[in-house]
């Protein structure tokens, strides 16, 4: 083996992937342009529909309540609703989502409130659509009160205070640091966009430097020239690792420049308030434990990828391995998966598993040795199957 | 020099099973020598020479070229030979020069080795039109030059040319001919492949005519003629091969 000819190899491969427009596309232009875009458009269209969503007057139909004038009445004034005449396919109406809820009033309601007796109002809602969910909370937060009022009328008349409604508060908030309220969010969601980025920005490059070279007629040329081929597939697969980390770093770049100024957007769109930060290091710490994965996803690509004979066979070879990246990468991002004894020897899902701890803020250097390790192996094993491929003259010359 | 003894290649074919390309072929190319190997399609003839400049690795046999062992000493060999094929295309996104370059740092010359030598090659073979543009954009013409100083770069005792007129025009094709006989002037070792007649005719001081992966005739063009009593080489070459119908 020759490292001078394998940077050789690496240095040629590198230009000659630079002056690929493909290339450019996935490893610069994609995500650098996908976040932006991405933030952009969820913030814009969700935006758009959560108001729409809030600023809409909820028809809802009252069966019964003929003699209780007045919970009808107050049900009248409730602002955002709107009550329509009552018809006899009210429950289709609201599965139909033509009306948003059914309010029934028993009979005698007024009466028995006024005596004393309790009574039971029921709201019939579509669950699953989120207008109607949202007239059922107005009618809810109006009979939370109507009752509240009854009850304080009530104890105010037998010259009880109305402070025994509430004899005392809870007050529930966030006492973790933001990273950490960052990181049930975000955590998982950083680690599936890199390793993601990884295999995709190594993709192209692997199919281009083995299938694409068959193809094009220059292996033959190549493998004229004194270089062994331990050499030129190490210089190649310098290349593929190099673009796959490129690409990582700057989606990651983008994705972080993306939140930084497209974070208000976002943040009206959900809703949420939830206060976001990720600490750099930590980022920097879960890049490193990805290294080895992007060593192992080139070396698997073009060890996969010479076996075809032209650029096109290599992506029907290709594409599916996205899903053995994408499945271990999205279960990593389930809640509730940690990693366990188990959990740590699966390539893939135990990096995602530690990179989540680490954006928490949860520094396991034990376990993150182990992964790490865990991954050079498995790369090491993908490398030696990709130099064995290439000392194959049956695929290098598949006819 | 080149010198093949025995050399046999089999390949495994999922439908056909156990081929054997080549079977105990052997000859001898001296310097200052152009051998011919003639053959139709399938003879063979390809993979003998990608055996010859270790490309693939023979099934047994045992061939010398450059005085380096094909089997013991690939790189030495590849370090020694220039090898041109039709199947040998270029970079398409690097420059001619660029090229050229990377050959000849593959080759192990130092740079400034690798600049005179381009120098000295782009002006033999008038390329400093197109020393920096990219060979996607070259003619085919064009392309073929570039070809010939990227397996010259290193100046090669050995040339290895399979089928390297295959597909071209008849301009294309005469600066590859006079290419290959500059190379014999120079006193290399040449040997290329071909099913052209005339081209053999014209440039070979030896012939061997494959078929069927087995070397069926050997000798001067004037030795083939005395042997099989027949002028036209074409007449020879179908009595030879038409041997096994």
């Amino acid at each position: 083996m020759s490292l001078r000819n394998s940077l050789i190899v690496y240095r040629k491969e590198l230009r000659d992937m630079l002056r690929d427009k493909r290339t450019i596309r996935s490893m610069v232009i994609i995500p650098m342009v996908a976040f932006p875009l991405m933030f952009l458009g969820i913030g814009y269209i969700g935006g758009r529909s959560s108001r729409e969503m809030r600023m809409e007057v909820s028809q809802v139909m009252v069966s019964g309540g003929a003699d209780s004038p007045k919970i009808l009445a107050a049900l009248q004034n409730v602002s955002g609703i709107r009550i329509v005449p009552y018809q006899d396919d009210a429950r289709q109406e609201v599965s139909d989502k033509k009306i948003r809820a059914l309010v029934t009033i028993p009979n005698g309601f007024d009466a028995a409130i006024a005596g004393g007796h309790p009574e039971q109002v029921s709201v019939g809602y579509y669950d699953a659509d989120e207008r109607s969910e949202l007239a059922k909370d107005k009618l809810q937060g109006f009979f939370d009160a109507y009752k509240e009022k009854i009850a304080r009328e009530a104890l105010t008349a037998r010259g009880l205070p109305a402070s025994l409604l509430e004899p005392f508060t809870v007050d529930a908030k966030n006492i973790a640091p933001p990273a950490k309220v960052g990181a049930a969010v975000f955590g998982s969601l950083i680690p599936y966009l890199i390793i993601i980025f990884c295999f995709t920005g190594a993709m192209y490059p692997a199919m281009d430097t083995t299938a694409g070279e068959k193809e094009r007629g220059t292996m033959e040329t190549i493998l004229s020239s004194p270089v062994s081929r331990t050499d030129l597939v190490i210089g190649k697969f310098f290349m593929v690792v190099t673009t796959s980390v490129v690409t990582a770093v700057l989606s990651l770049l983008s994705l972080g420049l993306s939140f930084k100024y497209f974070k208000n957007t976002l943040m009206a769109a959900s809703g949420s308030s939830v206060q976001m930060a990720v600490d750099p290091r930590s980022v920097v710490a879960v890049i490193a434990l990805i290294l080895p994965l992007a060593v192992l996803f080139s070396a698997v690509l073009l060890a996969v990828a010479l076996l075809a004979k032209s650029y096109r066979e290599a992506q029907t070879y290709v594409s599916p391995l996205i899903f053995v990246v994408i499945g271990p990468a999205i279960i990593g991002t389930m809640p509730g998966m940690e990693l366990n004894s188990k959990t740590e020897f699966i390539p893939i899902l135990n990096t995602c598993l530690a990179s989540k701890e680490i954006i928490s803020g949860t520094y396991d250097w034990s376990h993150m040795a182990l992964i790490f390790g865990m991954t050079c192996v498995y790369a090491a094993i993908g490398l030696a199957a990709a130099v064995r491929m290439f000392n194959r003259e049956d695929v290098l010359f598949r006819t | 020099m080149i010198e093949a003894n025995n050399l046999c290649k089999n390949f495994k074919d999922k439908k056909r099973g156990d081929i054997r390309a080549v079977e105990n072929v052997s000859f001898t190319c001296k310097p200052g020598e152009i051998y011919g190997l003639l053959g139709a399609n399938g003879a063979g003839k390809t993979t003998t020479l990608r055996i010859l400049a270790t490309i693939l690795a023979p099934s047994s046999g045992t061939a010398n070229v450059a005085g380096f062992d094909v089997v013991r000493d690939p790189q030495k060999v590849r370090a020694h030979v220039g090898f041109l094929s039709t199947a040998t295309a270029l970079y398409d996104r690097l420059t001619a020069a660029e090229t050229v370059e990377y050959f000849g740092q593959l080759f192990g010359l130092d740079a400034a080795t690798i600049e005179s030598r381009t120098n000295e090659l782009f002006k033999a073979l008038d390329m400093e039109e197109f020393r920096d543009r990219r060979c996607a954009k070259l003619s085919t013409g064009m392309k073929q030059k570039v070809s010939i100083a990227r397996t010259l770069v290193h100046d090669p005792p050995v040339m290895i040319f399979d089928e390297p007129t295959n597909g071209l025009d008849v301009m294309a094709a005469r600066s590859i001919t006079d290419f290959i006989r500059q190379c014999r002037d120079r006193g290399k070792t040449v040997i290329f492949s071909t099913h052209v007649m005339t081209e053999v005719e014209k440039l070979c001081d030896r012939i061997g005519i494959i078929h069927g992966g087995k070397m069926r005739a050997e000798g001067t063009l004037a030795e083939m003629r005395q042997n099989y009593g027949k002028d036209s080489l074409e007449e020879i070459f179908v009595d030879v091969s038409g041997d096994e119908r």
